[in-house]
């Protein structure tokens, strides 16, 4: 496929409660075979996606936190996180998983896939978007 | 201009459906192409042949079973999301020993590659519904 594309995902809900955080992820790594040019937002609820050490025992749910890890393996190393959701949730960097890929123009450094950003990049990035799809 | 179409609710709770249906109508009218309309999340059950809505309410299904044959237009369902509630063809439904299918004429069962080769394809990528 020629043609490249700038798809961005505004994630923004919690990651249990409702499908879309487990929608998302897959819509993300299916699209990954297309090879366009992929940013994943996470704000508002929608932080708590990447937290670490989530444990869905008592609910009943399929815990697909670990899949997050997988991302950078299929090139899906844009992933922005609002600072101020992360703030307002008493939540830090600290809190959310490693996610990281390797650099194959810098040697195949391991680097993070995460940048925390505030809602005036956030703007930028959804300004940057042929496709934007909200889940 | 090329549109594709998301469609995230199923019928009736939501107008999700009804304004995505109203959009693509008046879009084919005005001279637009739809590159193809994708059902995802609860918007697979727009594609169920069994619902049976009261004789003066619209049939939300029947309309746009009516608008693809018109128009050839390509309704897909998402697979794994019809799976999860119940949406089958003919295929479907033998390989998981379910006896019968109900999905509406015009509509297709494919997987989440058909929204990306859309957004890929079409001008604009329309979402309605959550």
């Amino acid at each position: 496929m020629s043609d490249t594309k700038t798809f961005v995902y505004m994630n923004r809900k919690a990651p249990y409660g409702t499908v879309y955080a487990l929608e998302s992820l897959e819509v993300v790594l299916i699209g990954a075979a297309f090879e366009q040019n992929v940013k994943l937002v996470f704000m508002d609820d929608g932080v708590y996606q990447l937290t670490k050490n989530q444990d869905t025992d008592g609910i009943g749910m399929k815990n697909f936190s670990k899949t997050y890890s997988a991302l950078g393996d299929y090139d899906v190393n844009q992933i922005y996180v609002c600072e101020q959701s992360l703030k307002d949730r008493g939540l830090t960097l600290d809190d959310l998983q490693e996610l990281t890929y390797e650099d194959e123009d810098d040697d195949w450094a391991e680097k993070s896939s995460i940048h925390l950003v505030s809602r005036d990049q956030i703007a930028e990035i959804v300004g940057s978007a042929d496709v934007l799809l909200n889940f | 201009m090329k549109f594709a179409i998301q469609v995230n609710e199923g019928p009736f709770t939501h107008q999700a459906s009804d304004t995505a249906y109203q959009f693509t109508k008046a879009a084919l009218e005005n001279g637009h192409e739809i590159f193809r309309v994708f059902f995802y999340h609860d918007g697979v059950n727009n594609g169920t042949y069994f619902g049976v809505p009261p004789i003066d309410d619209r049939n939300v299904q029947q309309q746009w079973s009516e608008l693809a044959e018109k128009h050839d237009l390509d309704l897909v369902v998402c697979v794994a999301a019809a799976q999860r509630r119940g949406i089958m063809d003919e295929d479907e439904s033998k390989r998981h020993g379910k006896g019968t299918s109900n999905i509406a004429p015009g509509f297709r069962i494919s997987g989440l590659g058909q929204l990306i080769e859309a957004g890929i394809q079409a001008d604009r990528l329309l979402v309605f519904g959550d």
